[in-house]
């Protein structure tokens, strides 16, 4: 079963050999800085999560339930700010990203340790500020700022316009740090054909990440001079137009969403071979596709705009330019079922939760397709149904990832087994949750119930309730993620070098590796993924 | 072990892989500058076609003598970084910042010439949005010229102040002998950013003040 198991670990590794808590604040090691990360989005996640209850308890009934209509607003605003700015986007890269990058390519780091650990304190600086504007008053607008409202909306728009514009110089320096290393830093024998997918996955991310972010943050920036300063921007009275600010906001806000879900792919690229004991199918394909999204994902932001007074010639074309997206992502979706298919089949909780993604994926993306449809998405533009599209994606997909890479790495980061029968459980209540979730938002905005309206018509109550009894099902699952993780770190199992019996390069490094990764220098001799040459047990 | 004082690090295997990745870096980081001033390029061209008269007019208010100045400044002081870097690669420290330090003199010369036309445009009104108060020209349109002005010249004098500071603190490296001819790798990726910064200049001298 594990070929690899029971070989020499390091007996010094990077969560030993120093212990002071400057020796983390400060540290330069990717590693260490992954896991600060990885922390910081978790908090996100659960500061995120609670926002979210809120919201679907709050829909319980028709009328008012727990809150006022104005903290709804602010709530599905917070809600929104946090998931995307400070947990979906950070969340794989820097967290995994940082973690395994250098160790798959065999480097002993990033090429800018220094950078890299600035942009964990620029993270946190922007969450702060994030969070303070929070706390001052919170703000209404959702998470996509539209002018004139936001321009105008009496909340504290402003310090949360800023603290995600600061958060925007972490993406960028991740990006720029992740190209720069695979560039300069892979190990001999590390040729442009062997670098794991996981890694293009990441590096076509940190392309988008360098060329949107800068974009995003100016549209913020020009936001928050238009409520300090009323500079008219996007102000029809001084001849501003409003609309420009939707076009600056979706030609970065799009091309975003693939910097949440592209590592997420990677993610599932990694894991399906190793779970599946095969060789990927149609490495190529898989490592081009990445690009093919990255680069469409640019020209396709005016699907967010159908209803925006956009022409309609110029709403055909967004339309038919994001449906292109469709056809990559169901290039790698055939890729990763024909890599499964024939293999000899290892169901743990990691290629459960790749099942999860791939069935929710197929679906977040069939219903993106129905969107682009334009004459269709004048009926479902600004409903459930959108929700429901985004969220099967974002949450049903890319969150799938996460647990999965959480999963998966876990040994790897900490040394330790997690509780194979709980993670069970968590995983099938978070998989079930999710669609109790979101599968009847779908209903719901076909219907009509419209997104950001804190009442409805007493007949869709019973929809609602399934929602939100639903939403209680995935808190549990990650409740029960959070104790028996945290439990494994103190009592779990330790674990062999490479636990899964892996190819990934990853697992030829100690679990938890050395300091500076390699004890010795490593070499890589097979292709990246390839379970057809049998290899004696190393780490080195 | 790198020691604190050796500027090599270890984890670039050989000195050519970290100036490679020391360039590679700035390289990204200045597409992701130029991406950074796009939103306001974008805008200019959307509002420059919906106010055509208007823009030609408030171009007008511009000091574009002086403007024409500040162009010169910046491309000879872009010359003068440009001849640190290949002083400094022969290790001629001294020379080299010497010749940096004639570069931020021109470099502070451009800035004195903003804050002048600045405070000029203080005084007439021409301001952006709600301070705006030219009366020669319709609010709609003229405040979006100058507000636009604002955050070009703005922005773009916030990267000459960082750009400044940078070659200060190669004036100082090299000074102290910390670069050689071996190791300069700062001084060439200090010098690309100087260099960014004034082909932005480039792109918002002809677009503000030579409008016709
Ligand atoms: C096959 C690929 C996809 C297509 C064709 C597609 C299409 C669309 C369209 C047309 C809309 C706008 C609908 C409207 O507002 O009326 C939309 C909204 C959205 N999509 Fe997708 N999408 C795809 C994949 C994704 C992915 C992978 C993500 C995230 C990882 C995502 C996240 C979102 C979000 C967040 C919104 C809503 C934004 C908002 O208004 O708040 N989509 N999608
Ligand atoms: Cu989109």
């Amino acid at each position: 079963m594990n070929p690899s198991a029971g070989s020499s670990q390091p007996d010094i590794t990077y969560l030993n050999h120093e212990t002071t808590v400057s020796s983390w604040l400060l540290t330069r090691d990717h590693k260490r800085i992954g896991v600060m990360f990885l922390v910081l989005v978790i908090l996100a996640l659960l500061l995120g999560g609670v926002f979210a209850m809120v919201l679907r308890i709050e829909l319980l009934t028709p009328g008012p339930t727990i809150i006022s209509a104005m903290t709804y607003n602010r709530m599905f605003t917070l809600h929104g700010v946090t998931m995307v700015w400070l947990f979906m986007i950070p969340a794989i890269p820097s967290a995994f990203g940082n973690f395994v990058l250098p160790i798959m390519l065999g480097a002993k780091d990033v090429a800018f340790p220094r950078l890299n650990l600035a942009s964990v304190y620029i993270y946190v600086a922007g969450a702060g500020l994030t969070l303070f504007g929070m706390l001052w008053s919170g703000a209404d607008t959702g998470w996509t700022f539209y002018t004139p409202y936001s321009t105008t909306s009496p909340t504290a728009v402003a310090p949360i316009l800023l603290g995600v514009f600061v958060i925007g110089f972490s993406t960028i320096i991740t990006g720029l740090n992740f190209i720069t290393t695979v560039h300069t830093l892979r190990a001999p024998g590390m040729h442009w054909s062997r670098i794991p997918l996981f890694v293009w996955a990441l590096y076509g991310t940190s392309i988008i990440q360098v060329v949107a972010t800068p974009v995003l943050g100016m549209v913020l920036l020009l936001v928050c001079f238009e409520r300090v300063f009323g500079v008219g921007l996007f102000d029809p009275a001084r001849g501003g137009d409003p609309v420009l600010f939707q076009h600056m906001f979706w030609f970065y806000s799009h091309p975003a969403v693939y910097i949440m879900v592209l590592p997420a792919m990677g993610v599932i690229t990694e894991v399906v071979c190793a779970f599946s004991r095969k060789n990927i199918f149609g490495y190529k394909m898989i490592a081009a596709s990445t690009f093919g999204i990255a680069f469409v994902g640019f020209f396709s932001w005016g699907h967010h705009m159908f209803v925006s007074g956009q022409s309609t010639f110029g709403s055909g074309v967004f339309g038919v330019l994001s449906m292109l997206v469709a056809i990559f992502t169901a290039i790698k979706i055939f890729n990763w079922v024909a890599t499964m298919y024939g293999g000899s089949i290892d169901l743990k909780v990691p290629l459960l939760y790749v099942l999860g993604f791939i069935f929710l994926l197929m679906f977040g993306g069939m219903t993106g397709v129905a969107v682009a449809t334009t004459s269709l998405d004048v009926h479902w533009h600004d409903t459930y149904f959108i929700v429901a599209h985004f969220h099967y994606i974002m949450v049903g997909a890319v969150l799938m990832a996460f647990l999965a890479a959480l999963h998966y790495w876990w040994p790897k980061m900490f040394g330790r087994v997690y509780p194979e029968r709980w993670s069970f459980l968590a995983a099938s209540t978070i998989i079930f949750g999710f669609i109790v979730t979101f599968l009847p938002q779908f209903l719901l905005g076909n219907l009509g119930m419209p997104r950001r309206y804190y009442q409805y018509p007493a007949e869709l109550q019973w929809l609602n309730v399934l929602s939100t009894a639903g939403a209680s099902l995935l808190a549990f699952g990650f409740s029960l993620i959070a104790v028996y993780l945290l439990w494994s770190l103190r009592y779990g199992e330790a674990s062999a070098a490479n636990p899964w019996g892996s190819k990934g390069y990853e697992w030829h490094s100690g679990s938890p590796p050395a300091p500076h990764n390699f004890t010795e220098a490593p070499r890589f001799e097979r292709e990246v993924h390839d379970y057809t040459v049998p290899e004696a047990p190393r780490a080195y | 072990m790198p020691t604190e004082t050796s500027p090599w690090e270890e984890h670039f295997g050989s000195r050519e892989n970290q100036s490679k990745a020391a360039q590679l870096g700035m390289w990204l980081f200045l597409g992701s500058e130029v991406l950074l001033f796009t939103n306001l390029f974008v805008g200019y061209g959307v509002y420059r076609y919906y106010y055509p008269e208007v823009f030609v007019e408030a171009s007008k208010h511009l000091a574009a003598g002086w403007a024409t100045v500040q162009t010169l400044l910046l491309v000879t002081s872009s010359l003068f970084v440009a001849l640190a870097v290949h002083y400094i690669r022969q290790g001629r420290q001294f020379l080299t910042a010497l010749v940096l330090l004639v570069a931020m003199g021109m470099g502070v010369g451009f800035l004195g010439i903003k804050g002048w036309e600045y405070w000029k445009h203080w005084t007439e009104g021409a301001l952006p949005g709600e301070y705006y108060r030219l009366e020669d020209l319709p609010v709609q349109g003229g405040s979006l010229f100058f507000t636009l002005y604002f955050l070009l010249t703005g922005l773009h004098a916030v990267h000459m102040l960082v750009a400044l500071g940078l070659l200060g603190w190669l004036v100082w490296g090299a000074v102290s002998g910390k670069y050689t001819a071996e190791y300069h790798i700062p001084v060439e990726v200090g010098g690309l950013y100087w260099h960014l910064v004034d082909v932005f200049w480039l792109f918002i001298y002809p677009l503000l003040y030579l409008v016709e």
